[in-house]
């Protein structure tokens, strides 16, 4: 299945009158990034995956949710779960390898949540560390927001 | 590829819009997003740029005899300022096009046609016109490059198109204002002095009018209905919410329920065929179809687990232990309006039942679904 091509560029937002306006993007400091539009939330040797404000924005109206099995061995870069919009299935790709320990089974009974509370309620599933070391290629936000355009 | 774009480009990138490729056009796919633009069409109106869709006219004597030879339905019935659904086939009953065909004039016919179809009508009319032509004057122009459209779709549209195009009616329905455009009727009407045609159809399952007009007023009447349906809440209106209001209420898509290794009876418009006009081009294809049937049905279904939606060229699958692979899905989303996933796809004809169960692979597992009478959706639902 082909990747939806997240659209690089630049997070705008339309004002009430249709002006577009450059503001700062909501990409949290304290997470790491992927290029493919994850991030993860490290705590000890778990972490949290989900995917950003950018790509949910990208996507639009999430409305299906696939995710890992627990126990499920993933290596940094594999696509482990899917995102489906209206129009399009989108893969998600690990950003880390490690042993899957739990799905956000809230997404699955409410997609929404992935556009709503992306960083929050809106999170994928959390993975053991398998390779620590990972973090170090992952974006900072910093990078992240170069990326899409900022 | 170099992408075609309409008169309304630049509107669309000031209003934001996501543009994908269609068809070799560069075309808005939302501007919010196709779920809101959907639902905005069923509760109250949206617009949408069709200025990439094709029209031929078709005039002189021999006009009505050249449509009837090489359209299925009956253009006979139709009266001056009248339309028609209706399709054009080649010998086999394949279809080459689905596409509208409104009588403006005594021997004057448009015909709207699909942009993805726009060189295969042509190449396909202007050879029967080249054998036709022995037997009465027929004079067929492209108008597509000059032509651009727009359809105001949804239920309060009607309450405000009179404030768009105030009149006079220059020629069509004999009504005396575009309000009163009874479902298939068209008119001709003056914007800002120059003559467009109004008709009342649509592809969403709502009320509504599609404005055909030259292109260099087509940005000029976008922006007032824009303007003056702001208050009824109007919005524009991209292909991806097209596609998913089109798929609520069952109407194919070419390319998807048509193509020309399928015939108009297989895809269950029969309706749209007049077996009682005389001949016509692919009609003993179709004639021995109705009555021996076919090898395949086009149906509507419906997921009934919650699942990922069913989505063009995924298996059909028949249900218990020696399931046979029945078919492939054409068309599928999740629908904005039912909040359920909803297909179109073809199964053979003893599998087509309403209340039958299938089963649809996604992505290598199998999800439950039915089969349901058409449409998934009726207007004011």
């Amino acid at each position: 299945m082909a990747y939806f091509p997240l659209r690089l560029r630049a997070f705008v937002v339309k004002s009430g009158t249709g002006n577009r306006q450059l503001m700062s993007a909501n990409i949290p400091a304290e997470l790491k990034y992927a290029k493919s539009h994850e991030w993860v939330r490290v705590s000890g040797d778990t972490a949290t995956v989900g995917i950003t404000d950018h790509a949910q924005h990208e996507l639009t109206d999430v409305v299906f949710v696939e995710l890992p099995a627990v126990g499920r061995k993933l290596k940094a870069g594999e696509a482990c779960a899917v995102v489906e919009s209206v129009k399009t299935a989108s893969d998600i790709y690990s950003p880390v390898s490690g042993e899957v320990l739990v799905a956000n089974q809230a997404i699955v009974s409410n997609p929404a949540l992935v556009n709503t509370d992306p960083y929050g309620a809106g999170w994928f599933y959390k993975i053991k560390l398998s390779q620590p070391a990972e973090l170090g290629n992952l974006l900072s936000s910093a990078d992240y927001l170069k990326q899409i355009g900022g | 590829m170099i992408m075609q774009r309409t008169p309304l480009f630049a509107a669309h990138q000031r209003l934001g819009a996501k543009l994908i490729e269609f068809g070799g056009w560069e075309m808005p796919l939302h501007y919010s997003s196709i779920r809101d633009e959907h639902l905005a069409v069923r509760r109250a109106g949206g617009l949408f740029d069709i200025s990439h869709m094709g029209e031929v006219s078709v005039r002189g004597p021999g006009a009505l005899g050249f449509l009837n030879h090489t359209l299925t339905n009956d253009a006979r019935k139709l009266a001056v300022g009248q339309g028609q659904y209706t399709l054009l086939c080649h010998e086999r009953g394949g279809v080459i096009d689905d596409l509208y065909a409104y009588r403006l004039g005594e021997q004057d016919y448009l015909l709207i046609i699909n942009a993805s179809r726009i060189d295969a009508d042509l190449a396909w009319l202007e050879r029967q016109h080249a054998s036709w032509s022995k037997f009465a004057p027929v004079e067929l122009r492209d108008l597509s490059e000059q032509t651009g459209a727009v359809a105001l779709q949804g239920p309060r549209v009607r309450q405000f198109i009179d404030a768009c195009f105030p009149g006079p009616i220059l020629g069509g329905a004999a009504v005396t204002k575009a309000s009163e455009l009874k479902k298939n009727e068209i008119l001709t009407t003056p914007f800002e002095g120059t003559a467009v045609d109004i008709g009342c159809t649509g592809y969403t399952g709502e009320d509504g009018f599609e404005v055909i007009a030259p292109r260099e007023v087509i940005e000029p009447i976008w922006n007032k209905l824009l303007a003056v349906g702001h208050a009824w809440c109007l919005q524009p209106a991209g292909l991806g919410a097209r596609d998913t209001l089109r798929t609520e209420v069952c109407y194919p898509l070419y390319g998807h329920e048509l193509d020309e290794q399928t015939t108009p009876i297989e895809a269950g418009l029969g309706f749209f065929v007049a077996f009682d006009k005389g001949d016509f081009v692919g009609r003993a294809v179709l004639a021995e179809q109705k009555a021996n049937g076919t090898t395949k049905k086009c149906v509507a279904f419906k997921m009934t687990d919650k699942s990922a939606p069913p989505r063009p060229h995924y298996p059909i699958w028949g249900t218990g232990a020696e399931a046979a692979r029945l078919g492939e899905v054409v068309s599928g989303t999740q629908s904005p309006s039912l909040n359920i996933g909803i297909g179109l796809g073809y199964v053979p004809p003893e599998f087509s039942r309403p209340g039958t169960l299938l089963e649809i692979e996604i992505r290598s597992r199998r999800a439950p679904a039915v089969i349901v009478q058409k449409p998934f959706y009726r207007k004011g639902q």
